[in-house]
């Protein structure tokens, strides 16, 4: 992962979007390659989305994002197909937690995702904690996260930081 | 200052004192995996470059969810499951023992006051004993596998108390659709629900388990209820100074009294779970297959409702009504109480346990334009096959009463 980031196209979706839209379970009794699963990436909200989405592209969803089953392969889906980040006015918490473990910055920002259009573009600033609307030159600020889950994100997940490191992200450099 | 029944685990778990709103690093009891999960897990464990788990007796694999294999790849999963639990020495439970949710409390590895993770968001199951459990990815799981250990943010609360006498043919899967209706999908995201009050007291561990089931339905990291009687007499032990409930003075997001005395039997359409309606505002929704199991509705005492319902009777022409015992031991014991032959008899058609339609992989896959109701907890867009086809959840009593009229039907005028 980048520290700072600029979006390149934004993929809008609406509330719930459940793991089963994002990656639906036929597919990931099949495979676990990144790529494989890419191809079915968000396949139940819009059939074509492997089709239009592009590397550095940002998915921006409505409430609840991620909703329903555990399913790493759900953000690993979106990793594959390079998707930089999703900005979403809330997201279920196991798909939060999956996602930061793969190096996927999840952003929770109601206001930024009400006044983003088509077109817009977004940058992304972890270390400094925001988010700022371009066409706008509007900033929006990003919740707080422990600074354990922001080296994690910067080393891209958490099998990343730990060959880093010889260590888990939590677990003090004392007792490894 | 008091202690939720989560803080208190979770401050035991963690060494220390642990409040709502901290970041705690907590040992795990037990962690684990099924055939949708652990082979992600497994891959990170390996990319970890680990060679042992943490400890082999507390983790736990399990072939469930489509099981047996409908596909070569499937099976190339299934088999690398196999041969890491053979390499590991750790226990895996195979095709046609189980779901894993019925099988962790059946097979006594869920104890009061534990911490338990699990690569399945429905782990949270599991408070219905006391127990904080809670649903985590593969990346999460595998950290597990390495450490015995994982980072917690300690959950506020919010508590249900839920008090009056449950009418006649309203179960304990339409007290938490009810409650899942009212809440939203995401009113409790990322807090612990404690279901309390009197009706949970005289609720037997089998009801507790398919409303802790769904917790994760209203967002929540996990379920939970207070141990008392009902817990020990499940778990066959005495009480060890094992019991695990709220204090009085205990800090609550929110507590919401239920009277439960008035409720009716509970659906939820299409396509999310908190689109709940009374049965009697559904009005005339014609079914082509009725599901009874799953790790919501699965065990003996679910089965036993349905045959009870349906002795005598016939399914409805042109409904398929599929029967999955959630384990091998309910499958067993439904077997010598009669009840799979009276439901057998009346047209249904019984499956291996596992999972079943639940996730859309087999055994009963919806074709576009087909409707199902289902004892089971998801009706998002596609769950259980076609993009177009539409699931309506509820309890087994309202499944067994629609799969014998062919459409959705209140159970109490069967």
């Amino acid at each position: 992962m980048v520290e700072r980031l600029v979006s390149r196209n934004l993929h809008f979706f609406g509330d719930n979007i459940s793991t089963d839209l994002i990656i639906p379970g036929k597919y990931k009794f099949k495979t676990t390659d990144a790529k494989e699963l890419a191809k079915h990436a968000l396949e139940g909200a819009d059939p074509d989305f492997s089709k239009k989405a592009k590397e550095g592209d940002v998915v921006v969803g409505g409430e609840n994002f991620g909703c329903g089953s555990s399913r790493e392969q759900a953000p690993l889906a979106l990793v594959g197909l390079g998707i930089k980040a999703v900005v979403a006015k809330s997201f279920a918490r196991i798909f939060y937690r999956n996602a930061l473990n793969l190096g996927l910055p999840v952003i929770e920002n109601g206001q930024a995702v009400e006044d983003l259009k088509p077109g817009d573009k977004l940058e992304i600033d972890l270390k400094k904690g925001s988010i700022k609307n371009v066409r706008m030159n509007k900033t929006y600020p990003i919740k707080p996260m422990p600074a354990f889950l922001l080296d994690m994100l910067e080393a891209d997940g958490l099998v990343a930081y730990y060959k880093l490191n010889g260590r888990l992200p939590w677990q003090k450099a004392s007792q490894k | 200052m008091g202690q939720t029944i989560v803080e208190k685990i979770l401050s035991k778990a963690s060494h220390g004192k642990a409040e709502a709103g901290d970041i705690v690093v907590a040992d795990v009891d037990y962690i684990m995996a099924h055939d949708g999960t652990a082979p992600l897990a497994i891959e990170a464990f390996r990319d970890f470059g680990a060679k042992k788990v943490w400890n082999k007796k507390r983790v736990i694999l399990f072939i469930d969810h489509d099981a047996p294999s409908d596909s070569e790849e499937l099976s190339t999963l299934h088999q690398l499951m196999r041969s890491f639990a053979k390499e590991q020495g750790i226990k895996l439970y195979d095709v046609g023992e189980g779901v894993c949710h019925q099988l962790m409390p059946e097979q006594g590895y869920v104890r009061p006051g534990y911490v338990i993770g699990g690569a399945d968001s429905h782990t949270c199951t599991y408070g219905a004993l006391g127990a904080f459990s809670t649903g985590l990815g593969s990346s999460d799981v595998a950290a597990i596998f390495l450490s015995g250990k994982l980072w917690f943010r300690v959950p506020e609360t919010m508590k249900f108390v839920l008090e009056g006498s449950l009418p006649r043919m309203v179960a304990p899967k339409d007290i938490i659709l009810y409650l899942i209706g009212k809440t939203g999908a995401d009113g409790a995201t990322y807090k612990s629900v404690e279901f309390a009050g009197s009706v949970i007291k005289e609720m037997a561990v089998d009801g507790r388990l398919t409303i802790c089931n769904m917790a994760v339905e209203m967002g929540a990291k996990n379920g939970i209820t207070a141990t008392d009687e009902e817990t020990f007499k499940f778990l066959g032990s005495k009480r060890k100074g094992e019991d695990y409930v709220s204090d009085d003075d205990a800090i609550f997001a929110c507590v919401n009294e239920i009277d439960v005395s008035k409720l009716e039997p509970q659906v939820a359409c299409p396509n999310m779970v908190d689109n709940v309606k009374p049965v009697s505002e559904i009005g005339n929704v014609e079914i082509d297959q009725a599901v009874l199991g799953s790790c919501t509705n699965g065990r003996l005492s679910d089965l036993e409702i349905a045959a009870r319902m349906i002795e005598g009777k016939k399914v409805a022409e042109g409904v398929r009504f599929l029967v999955i015992p959630a384990s091998e031991t309910v499958y067993l014991e439904a077997l010598s109480e009669g009840f799979i032959e009276t439901l057998v008899k009346a047209g249904a058609t019984v499956c291996n346990p596992g999972c079943g339609p639940c996730c859309g992989l087999h055994q009963g896959i919806l074709s576009s334009g087909e409707i199902a109701i289902s004892t089971t907890n998801r009706n998002f867009v596609g769950r259980m096959g076609s993009r177009d086809s539409k699931i309506y959840l509820a309890s087994p009593a309202t499944v067994t009463a629609s799969a014998l009229t062919g459409a959705i039907t209140d159970p109490r005028g069967v």
